[in-house]
């Protein structure tokens, strides 16, 4: 139990809009179940209005479940107001105090729990060294940068050594190349002081880079549960494969099941996808998915690959990458991203061109619905 | 939950302050109006005879239709008044509005009563028009004319309210958007047609909430009329007034003052119909 | 595009608006120097010595004592209510708050004349005799609109999270407000304070009605107004009033756009 910094059990969470019509009565948790362990960069990861917030939120304490109940550390919160909680939030507009200087904000916490005064000065100075602000100590709020706020927000967080800080999209309002420094500097930061991170985004790239556990949700659920590698190459269900990465989905048929692999019939073509965790019948409607850049083109089959057969449709030069859109012979597109100057042996295409879409039989996944 | 408790706590002392001098005072005046007199046995009576005495007398009538009047010319011409004024303000002054406003409405905030005392030095007999025009050899002697008289009630209360008038329609103006105003020249306007049929109908909720935010208070005015209204300019304020503080019957001026609400309730309500509030709370923020 | 010409019709009539605005006030202060106990021109010569009298007048004297102590406490009690109420209302989004905006908003347009007479029969009814205490109870009414109004237009000029983040480090809600909410808004406190006072202070029509012999200083100028040998120290002490209040509005406006964002201002 205490290997978890953050447990929720069958938490649900209602937000019923006035008049008390049923109807209108939004569900933005169901009955959630969730560890978070201990000392892991830990996102939640999903569209808006999935309830990633609100998630967050929850285990800050600014809303109480409507059923099930929240640990930290172990310890029940239930009846545990946000300012006892041993968690602290970095919002995503900052909520810099904006009549205080950097400083005062930092000792915010430090002050409502009356450290005496040099030991607030030597921790604010410790926090604004870790986010790199030594000397803004005594600047206002207004005089800073948008990055220098959230890591002002940062710091203000951190001094107090919760055992969870909780990050609100806070690297919404940056412009890219300052978003993707940050990123970087958040997750060693978050390896430095060791303490759990947990990070609300949509960016399913930021996702990707920063976290060691992602949650993907939607409508209210944990849709899947695992580590960026094996939600990026094994995503549970369509909603994980399209959101995360780019993804190709091929339907098809069932033609015949055997242990290891399943025989799909696209059209007139036979195609063989490694067994997985999914049960089907013969005849049954599947759909099974494939990275862009695991695929190829060629103008005939290799051995020890699958293909289906189409056209080319556009070809794309993004400098690093050529993309291939392909329609298919049934009709559907995929995307096909092939590297530029990488090996002799990949053929170049133009519109029009016949060809087959290859790939290996393990890249391919089958999925649920 | 916590957030209602807290919403609660801060509601609760304004609200009950609220109550008890502002609500609590007018469901005292509804009882008042039944009552046959103020102290001793009449106390404790309970009669419609207020009632019967105020729908007979033609006189309370008169007086609160001529105050509707007088309070409605007061409005228009104030309203008349204050719109170029924001106009200029809005689109003509520039950087330099928000100062130029403030110019206008600090001398309206000093005290009601001295502007009034002011004016009526200066319209007085004695006063300074007065001798100066004679001393211009303009007229031959001082006319009284000028003071005790409806207009001279108008020409003060128009002076009060043009600056507080000016401030909803200033609001109102300041939020069209001049991506409109080029539209509508691109469309082929001219300046005045642009004005006419795009500013001004964007303009009406503010000049509305000026007009009416006049208009209400101005209904029960009985200061002016006593200092400069004369017998001609007494309004229905001040017939409320007599009623309680010299007739002493204060049965008979709570349903006039009953009755006065009743109008402000209704006028109150056609004004969140029609106008902005939020230019009304705009204006008053500038 | 209009052309920034500085004599346009427009700006012509705004100036002799403005003229006429301050051309009684500046005849009041001109005068009040006047050494002349008529008030026309020409003027007869420099004196200070309406400004003496005003010194030695003990009724004038304890009218003003009556119209600043209830100025001040009104002002205070309506600029706490009208924070309230402010706080409750922008920052809370719960059923009531239309009604009670409604309620406090309504003594802005209701004639005093209305208030006057139900505050006498509240006084009357609960045996409280007629003071200038009861008069600053009704000031409290009228001026908390104002109050609610400059409070809740600087509280929706911060971001609304604010609480939550004090409260996140570890403030209880109270605290929350008092280290944080309350002291950004304190310019717009002040302003809405001095405001209230300004009305308090000024206010005749509901005062006439329930002071009694317990006068506040306009319900006193009013009383001397008949008088026609007073009228000099009436014109002397207006004179103060006036000068005294338009300082105290400059300054109030400036409190006001003091830390308002940048795009509210011009």
């Amino acid at each position: 139990m205490t290997d978890y910094a953050v447990e929720l059990c069958n938490v649900t969470k209602v937000f019923s809009s006035g008049r008390g019509a049923k109807s209108e009565d939004v569900y933005a948790v169901k009955e959630m179940n969730l560890g978070i362990p201990r000392g892991q960069f830990f996102t939640l990861l999903g569209p808006s209005g999935c309830g990633k917030t609100t998630t967050l939120r929850l285990i800050a304490g600014f809303e109480t479940p409507s059923s099930g109940e929240i640990f930290i550390q172990g310890k029940p919160m239930s009846k545990i107001p946000p300012n006892v909680r041993p968690v602290n939030t970095v919002f995503q507009n900052y909520a810099l105090f904006p009549h205080m200087n950097v400083a005062r904000n930092v000792a915010f916490g430090l002050a409502i729990k009356r450290v005496p005064r040099d030991e607030q000065k030597r921790l604010v100075k410790e926090a604004l060294e870790l986010v790199q602000l030594a000397d803004m100590g005594k600047r206002m709020p207004s005089q800073l940068s948008g990055g220098q706020q959230q890591r002002v927000a940062l710091a203000r967080a951190l001094v107090n050594k919760p055992a969870v800080l909780l990050l609100d999209e806070p690297l919404g309002a940056l412009d890219l190349k300052l978003r993707k420094a940050m990123q970087m500097e958040l997750k060693h930061i978050q390896e430095q002081v060791g303490i759990t991170f947990v990070y609300v985004t949509h960016d399913q790239e930021e996702a990707l880079t920063m976290s060691d556990f992602i949650a993907v949700m939607s409508d209210g659920l944990i849709l899947q549960l695992g580590d960026p590698t094996t939600l990026y190459k094994k995503p549970a269900n369509k909603f994980v494969a399209d959101f995360i990465g780019e993804s190709n989905f091929i339907r098809g048929t069932v033609d015949s099941i055997t242990q290891k692999s399943t025989k799909l019939r696209v059209l007139d073509e036979l195609v063989t996808v490694d067994a997985m965790e999914v049960n089907l019948a013969k005849g049954q409607a599947a759909t099974f998915t494939i990275r862009p850049e695991k695929m190829m083109l060629k103008t005939k089959q290799p051995v020890s690959t699958e293909a289906l057969s189409g056209t080319v449709q556009e070809v794309i030069y993004i400098g690093t990458d050529t993309r291939y859109i392909v329609t298919l012979q049934s009709g559907e597109s995929v995307v096909v991203r092939v590297q530029n100057g990488c090996s002799p042996d990949v053929e170049q295409f133009s519109k029009g061109d016949l060809v087959k879409v290859v790939w290996l039989p393990k890249d391919a996944r089958l999925l649920a619905d | 939950m916590e957030n209602r408790r807290r919403f609660a706590s801060l509601m609760g002392p304004p609200s009950l302050y609220l109550f008890l001098l502002f609500l609590l005072p007018l469901g005292l005046m509804f009882v008042y109006s039944f009552r046959a007199g103020i102290t001793g046995p009449a106390h404790d009576v309970f009669t419609l005879d207020n009632y019967r005495s105020f729908l007979t007398n033609s006189h309370f009538h008169r007086l609160f239709w001529r105050s509707a009047l007088i309070s409605l010319t007061i409005s228009v011409i104030s309203s008349l008044l204050a719109y170029p004024l924001a106009y200029y303000l809005v689109f003509q002054a520039g950087r330099n509005r928000v100062t130029l406003m403030t110019l206008l409405i600090i001398p309206a905030w000093t005290s009601y009563l001295l502007r009034v005392f002011a004016w009526k030095l200066i319209l007085g007999s004695s006063g300074l028009l007065n001798s100066l025009l004679l001393s211009l050899g303009v007229i031959e002697k001082a006319s009284p004319m000028l003071i005790y008289s409806r207009s001279a009630v108008i020409v003060t209360l128009v002076y009060v309210w043009v600056p507080f008038v000016a401030l909803p329609i200033f609001a109102a103006l300041g939020r069209i958007d001049r991506n409109l105003l080029e539209a509508a020249a691109d469309l082929g306007c001219k300046p005045w047609e642009a004005f006419l049929r795009v500013t001004l109908p964007l303009s009406l909720p503010g000049v509305a909430a000026g007009f009416f935010f006049a208009f209400i208070p101005t209904l029960g005015e009985f200061v002016t009329p006593l200092l400069v209204g004369g017998a001609s300019g007494q309004m229905y304020g001040n017939l409320i007034q007599d009623q309680f503080m010299r007739a002493l019957n204060w049965p008979m001026g709570s349903v006039m003052s009953l009755a006065m609400l009743v109008a402000v309730i209704t006028l109150v309500f056609i004004l969140t119909r029609l106008a902005s509030v939020s230019d009304l709370v705009g204006g008053l923020n500038e | 595009m209009n052309k920034h010409r500085i004599f346009s019709p427009g700006s012509i009539y705004f100036l002799l608006v403005c003229v006429l605005l301050y051309l009684p006030i500046l005849l009041l202060i001109i005068f009040s120097f006047n050494d002349s106990t008529r008030l026309v021109f020409p003027l007869k010569g420099f004196t200070l010595q309406w400004y003496g009298k005003l010194y030695e007048n003990r009724e004038l004297l304890k009218a003003l004592g009556n119209s600043l102590m209830i100025g001040f406490g009104s002002s205070l009690i309506a600029t706490i209510l009208g924070t309230m109420g402010a706080i409750a209302i922008v920052r809370f989004k719960l059923p009531g708050r239309s009604v009670f905006l409604a309620v406090s908003a309504l003594p802005l347009v209701i004639p005093y004349v209305i208030f006057g007479v139900s505050l006498l029969i509240l006084i009357n009814e609960v045996g409280m005799p007629p003071s200038a205490f009861a008069a600053g109870l009704a000031h409290v009414i009228i001026s908390i609109p104002y109050a609610l109004l400059i409070i809740s237009s600087r509280l929706v000029g911060f971001p609304d999270n604010l609480e939550e983040a004090a409260m996140d480090l570890g403030a209880s809600y109270w605290g929350a407000l008092l280290k944080v909410t309350i002291p950004i808004c304190s310019p717009a406190l002040l302003a809405a304070f001095l405001l209230c006072f300004t009305i308090s202070f000024d206010e005749y029509a509901i005062a006439s009605f329930i002071v009694g012999t317990d006068a506040t200083l306009p319900v006193y100028l009013f009383s001397q107004l008949r008088f026609p040998t007073r009228l000099p120290m009436v014109v002397a002490l207006a004179a103060v009033l006036m000068t005294v209040t338009m300082a105290v509005m400059l300054f109030t406006e400036w409190l006001r756009r003091v830390g308002q964002s940048p795009a509210k201002k011009g």
